[in-house]
């Protein structure tokens, strides 16, 4: 790989926030994190970017001028315009002239921004605010974007353009990292790495995690849960035979990237599997 | 009483801006609709004329059969996406100020919460949190769930076990109305209502909406270039790993390929929710 973590550990007082976590990041791909509140998405990429030191592993990472990073939240100057958020971030990147001009320009014209470049980043719609936040990431062609749950609460029309945004730096080499609560997004990626409870539950590309859905999947009706290893998808049950015996009632189905992922979730939280 | 909620033709203004413009919508017991809109597509407005937070300029408002009121209010449990639980009390505190609040003091914590009953609502995490909200919500057995962005922050297991509680009151006969930008959420609802400029623009299951959007597949050793072109050439083309997926037919996108001598294979597949969405309520772009 050429940036990215390799068996990397940080320890919070007496517990791991991350243990033994690897994720690559390789150029012109997305590597995306998924997992929910807790799992601990926002240290792996905080450790990616150079603000957080592991305190085991390896960390791969170009010089901090070749990184752009934007957190979780803001990421952004709510009393600064959208120029002027964009100045500001050239002239951190010491960016100045044609080039930056151009640069800009591009990346206004990408977000749809150019028309709201007056307006303050504070009076900004949530999803144009993380356009924003991007593009001002994106200023300099950094070698290593990285993301923190750029789509979080974000509306599926102003996701698409996000993901425009992150496509086309990939598509020019960048190398990218993203990390998302929406499993439907990891499907987007070349690599994606699931965490629970700062341990990998799973990785690799989206089909090499679904074609290693181990065991069988079946479909059951009811009311109550048919056992622990079930879950909920509209109206009916998933149930997951990790030996391959399926329950006495339960229709054999094909498990789809969500199912493989929500498995991959509940064999992490099973007593006696894993670490 | 046919429907617990019901708009007809509603319609509400503010000022010149018309937010929520001639809205039919319907809830019936046992039944989960999803609402889905971008920002600013009218939502919270129809929540609120529902709820009765805010008259309608035109049109019927009906919970359970009658105009909303404080009376009907009660009958509803109500999530919002900030959750409306206080951080700086305990699981069993807000449970008891909510149960007193609907005149049910006393009521048992429900099993599923019982666990944190002692901890700082603002101490737990936000799935737990999340879970609390619900089971409050449900404390004074409503008739209708209104659940705002139910699972957002929460990974895949946690979003799965909220959903179980929600399909649980709906098997129970209460009826749920959930908005949300999560796809993978809407397509667990029975039935989907997508609102754009004030307006119900597409309605029906997950199914119904994606039926006849289509979008084209492209696979290139050079996808990078593949990508650059297309997008500078307007289409809306999305990354998938290194395969890209676009709004736009196969016919337009190998012409646009071949003229560039990029070898690829262009396919035509059924679009996924989230791509029929943004093609329904596709604004014009706006770049």
């Amino acid at each position: 790989m050429s940036w990215g973590l390799r068996e990397v550990t940080v320890t919070r007082g007496h517990t791991e926030a991350l243990a033994g976590v690897t994720v690559p990041v390789d150029p012109a791909g997305v590597t995306v994190v998924v997992g929910g509140d807790g799992a601990g998405k926002s240290t792996c990429l905080q450790v990616l970017a150079g603000l957080l030191q592991p305190s085991l592993g390896t960390v791969l990472r170009p010089p901090k001028e070749r990184i752009g990073y934007v957190p979780a939240t803001a990421g952004l100057y709510a009393d600064l315009t959208v120029q002027e958020n964009l100045d500001f971030s050239a002239s951190a990147y010491r960016l100045s002239g044609a080039d930056y001009r151009q640069r800009a320009h591009t990346l206004l014209e990408q977000t749809g921004l150019g028309p709201a470049r007056r307006r303050l980043g504070g009076q900004l719609s949530g999803g144009m605010q993380r356009k924003l936040a991007v593009a001002m990431a994106l200023l300099h062609a950094p070698a290593l974007l990285v993301l923190d749950e750029p789509t979080t609460g974000v509306d599926p029309v102003s996701r698409a353009e996000l993901w425009r945004l992150i496509s086309a730096a990939a598509a020019d080499g960048t190398a990218v990292a993203v990390s998302t609560t929406y499993v439907n997004e990891a499907a987007r990626a070349a690599l994606v790495v699931l965490l629970e409870d700062g341990k990998t539950a799973a990785s690799g590309t989206p089909a090499q995690i679904l074609d290693g859905f181990p065991g069988r999947l079946g479909v059951m009706d009811g009311a109550e849960r048919p056992g622990p290893l079930s879950w909920r998808r509209g109206v009916t049950w998933r149930v997951w035979a990790p030996e391959g015996a399926l329950p006495a009632g339960a229709r054999p189905a094909a498990p789809d990237f969500q199912d493989a992922v929500v498995a991959a979730a509940l064999a992490r939280q099973r007593p006696g599997q894993g670490g | 009483m046919e429907y617990l909620a019901e708009t007809h033709r509603a319609l509400r203004r503010f000022g010149r801006f018309t937010a929520v413009s001639g809205v039919d919508l319907t809830v019936r017991a046992g039944e989960i609709v999803g609402l889905l809109g971008a920002n600013g597509a009218g939502k919270t407005t129809l929540i609120r004329l529902l709820l009765g937070l805010l008259p309608p300029n035109e049109g019927v408002i009906h919970l359970f059969g009658e105009s909303p009121s404080i009376g009907t209010r009660r009958r509803v449990g109500y999530v919002p996406q900030t959750l409306g639980l206080y951080a700086g009390l305990t699981v069993r505190e807000n449970w008891d100020f909510t149960a007193a609040a609907f005149g049910g003091a006393g009521t048992p914590l429900p099993e599923e919460i019982s666990a944190w009953q002692g901890q700082l609502v603002g101490s737990l995490p936000l799935g737990a949190q999340r879970q609390v909200a619900f089971a409050v919500a449900l404390s004074h057995r409503p008739e209708l769930l209104v659940l705002d962005e139910p699972t957002s922050g929460v990974g895949p297991l946690g979003s799965a076990r909220l959903w179980e509680g929600i399909r649980k009151a709906a098997a129970a006969g209460a009826g749920a109305l959930v908005t949300t930008h999560n796809m993978e959420e809407a397509e667990q609802c029975d039935r989907l209502m997508i609102m754009a400029d004030g307006k119900v623009v597409a309605s029906g299951t997950a199914a119904d909406i994606t039926a006849g959007h289509d979008v084209t597949e492209v696979r290139a050793a050079d996808w990078s270039r593949a990508f650059a072109l297309l997008d500078g050439s307007g289409f809306r083309v999305q990354l998938h790993g290194t395969m890209l997926r676009a709004g736009a037919r196969p016919a337009d996108i190998s012409a646009v390929l071949s003229r560039a001598r990029i070898e690829a294979t262009v396919e035509s597949v059924p679009a996924n929710l989230e791509e029929a969405f943004v093609a329904i309520v596709a604004r014009p772009a706006p770049w």
